[in-house]
């Protein structure tokens, strides 16, 4: 899950508009040869993203609360 | 409070425009939507051919506009905005659509209505831009696309519910497919309504848009359809860390390939028609100054430009079909990390492969880089790229100074593997520049690289078709004007001052003049005023020089002709040969690429800059050659 974009604000809300909302729930399914840039899949949309900027996503896996 | 009273707070649309008169219809008509929503399928399955292309004054936006005749005879015009997310302006893009929107444009006037075309497919995502356009209050058609899209993955929704829930009218419509367009058509046709008001979020806040985007859908039913399973099991191919860059590899050599071998034929037809023309009119028209004009400046300088035409659709074919079908954003996610060390990034891959058949579509294609610095280092470097028009003066010089002896069996001559240095060079040359760059001036701390992955589709014929058309229009316009101008000055001055109305020798020409004013100056590369005359004509457009070459030893021009390579190996030593392909490997010699960049930057700055430092490289470069050439042939 997503919990926080540590970016400057105009990205941050570039992202988000792109789906990439606090609270929504990412998968990483492909990645460019060597890992970098890396595919987030998110709502059915996917957007690539290069390390550099993916480090200021918090990304969280969620506790089983059961 | 009023329910727009969120819009107190800085948002997209903070005037209201004029009401319009009761019982008016729409004569303006703004297209809006996001990338990939099929904004440009739709505008040309309204308009079809009746658009043109054109750009906003002062930004590097290209601008769309086409007209619709309506069944009653009166016309509307269309203008597809560029595709945005939201209307909260910080990209150039996004400026251009807000503006236009509130009518800010400057010579633009403002809409009377707008299509919002959102894809039905991620509906929950795209209904954060029906909150922004519609907080611009002017009358909106919500037009859902990819309606068969939607049906075939097993979504659905209400359109009735969610268009009396947004206070604007909504059809579902397949763009592509031709379906529910009629609806679209009796939008235009009607009067314009203004939306009712709605409770709207506060558009600087994008969770809260999400939120509202989200129950919006949910309150009309709107079921989501299943992934697309073909983009997955297509991605597991071409992303696949072994697979993909081989089918990368793959899809750019056969691109590459087809520049060359397909538009071969094509290219001696057209230069067959060209010349089959212009000796039908030499032989037809009576022998006066103008025929003259006509055949000898005209036809040729025209015509050695125009047998471009086949290449350059080739390769926009080729782009085409890639981007429309989804792989160019998988190819640039691919080249990404050989790009990075360079200091570029994955999205200057595409214009630089482009570069290979001309700078002008490649610095063009530049538009689709959101970081400025890397945009302008990749339209810097660009005209490096070893361009068709540089193929006639390399294959003249080559053929005439080497002679063809096998290097590698049958596979490799000494001739081709000359013009694969050539190619390399250039490439070289590039890479540096790209280097030198981006660890100065265009440094970056942080590359803003954001690229959206769409879903995998069939590319459609009418949309390629009439992109092709349009890009031909371009490329025939630049030939009728720019081209033209050139062809027609270098013939005057080569046949000016007239004695006795006697062309004068071309040595005592204003152009043979021309080149001995220069001569000093490209004397230490071991060029004559004859070369001198070419590269002042070759400002024009490189090719150029092969025709002006041939004039002046007074002999038939084609790069091909025995005779025009004899009269070469008089004139110039072998180190010059060689300094005089490494200047043009290295030299800006083009007035359309300088024209598309001092549009695309906005300024004379950054051409001039450019045509500066490739000049002064291909000046030392052909110094260097030379000098090298002369010392290992012993001389
Ligand atoms: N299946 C389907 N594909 C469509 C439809 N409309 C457009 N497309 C495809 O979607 C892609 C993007 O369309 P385009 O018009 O270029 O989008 P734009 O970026 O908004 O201008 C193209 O490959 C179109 O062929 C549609 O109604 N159904």
């Amino acid at each position: 899950m997503l919990r926080a974009i540590d970016l400057p604000e105009a990205l941050a809300q570039r992202l988000m508009e792109m789906g990439l909302v606090p609270g929504s729930t990412v998968s990483a399914p492909f990645a460019a040869p060597g890992g970098d840039p890396r595919v987030y899949r998110v709502d059915g949309a996917e957007v690539a993203l290069r390390r550099e900027m993916a480090q200021f996503l918090t990304l969280e896996t969620p506790e089983d609360p059961a | 409070m009023s329910p727009r009273s969120a819009l107190a707070l800085p948002a997209a649309c903070h005037d209201e425009p004029p009401a319009p008169p009761r019982g008016s219809k729409a004569r303006i008509v703004a297209i809006v939507g996001p990338p990939n929503a099929g904004k440009s399928t739709l505008f040309n399955r309204l308009t079809g051919l009746r658009q043109k292309v054109a750009n906003y004054p002062g930004v590097t936006v290209e601008q769309h506009r086409g007209r619709v005749r309506l069944p009653s005879g009166d016309e509307i015009e269309l203008i597809d905005l560029p595709g945005v997310y939201s209307l909260v302006h910080r990209s150039e893009d996004e400026r251009v659509t807000h503006d236009t929107l509130l009518g800010r444009m400057p010579g633009q006037p403002r809409p009377d209505a707008v299509l919002l075309i959102l894809d039905s497919t991620s509906l929950a995502r795209h209904l954060v831009l029906a909150a922004n356009v519609l907080s611009c209050n002017l009358p909106t058609l919500v037009v859902l696309n990819m309606g068969d899209e939607l049906r075939g993955r097993g979504g659905s929704l209400d359109v009735t519910a969610l268009s009396r829930q947004l206070g604007a009218p909504v059809v579902l419509v397949s763009a592509a497919r031709n379906e529910g367009i009629d609806a679209v058509r009796a939008f235009l046709a009607g009067e314009v309504v203004r939306p009712l008001p709605i409770a709207l979020p506060a558009l600087q806040d994008v969770p809260a848009c999400h939120k509202w985007a989200t129950r919006m859908g949910a309150d009309a039913g709107y079921r989501a359809p299943a992934p697309p399973m073909w983009t997955r099991r297509l991605d597991s191919v071409f992303l696949h860390p072994v697979g993909g860059p081989l089918v990368f590899l793959a899809v750019v050599l056969a691109v590459f390939q087809s520049i060359f071998t397909l538009a071969k034929p094509l290219m001696d037809v057209v230069s067959g028609a060209i010349e089959g023309s212009g000796s039908w009119l030499a032989a037809h028209l009576p022998a006066s100054l103008l025929r003259d004009l006509l055949v000898d400046g005209i036809w040729a300088g025209v015509g050695a430009v125009v047998v471009f035409l086949p290449q350059i659709l080739i390769l926009f074919l080729f782009i085409g079909i890639l981007e429309d079908s989804g792989y160019l954003a998988r190819a640039a996610l691919i080249a990404d990390r050989t790009m990075a060390k360079v200091g570029l990034q994955g999205k200057s891959f595409i214009p630089l492969l482009a570069a290979y058949a001309c700078a002008v579509p490649a610095v063009l294609a530049t538009r689709t880089i959101e970081d400025k610095r890397d945009r302008l280092a990749t339209i810097l470097i660009a005209p490096f790229m070893t361009c068709s028009a540089r193929l006639p003066i390399y294959t003249l010089v080559i053929a005439a100074f080497l002679p063809e002896q096998p290097l590698l069996g049958p596979f490799l001559g000494t001739r081709a593997a000359a013009l694969l240095g050539l190619y390399v060079l250039g490439f070289l040359a590039a890479v540096g520049t790209a280097r030198l760059l981006k660890s100065s001036i265009l440094r970056s701390e942080r590359t803003d690289f954001v690229l959206e992955m769409p879903p995998y589709r069939w590319p459609s014929f009418r949309q390629l078709g009439l992109r092709l058309v349009d890009r031909s229009k371009v490329f025939l316009h630049r030939a009728g004007t720019v081209i033209l101008a050139a062809s027609v000055a270098l013939w005057i001055l080569a046949n000016v001052p007239r004695h006795d109305g006697q062309a004068p020798p071309i040595a005592e020409s204003v152009a043979g003049m021309l080149g001995r004013t220069v001569e000093p100056l490209i004397a230490p590369l071991g060029f004559d005023w004859r070369i001198g005359i070419g590269l002042v004509t070759s400002l024009a457009a490189r090719e150029v020089i092969v025709g002006t070459l041939g004039t002046i030893y007074g002999i038939e021009g084609t790069a091909e002709s025995v005779g025009l390579q004899e009269a070469l190996r008089m004139h110039l030593t072998v180190p010059a040969a060689v300094g005089l392909l490494v200047f043009f490997a290295f030299a800006m010699q083009c007035t359309s690429t300088i024209a598309v960049v001092r549009r695309e930057t906005g300024g004379w700055k950054w051409p001039a800059v450019q045509f500066g430092y490739m000049l002064f490289l291909a000046w030392t470069g052909a110094f260097v050659a030379n000098r090298i050439t002369a010392i290992l042939l012993g001389s």
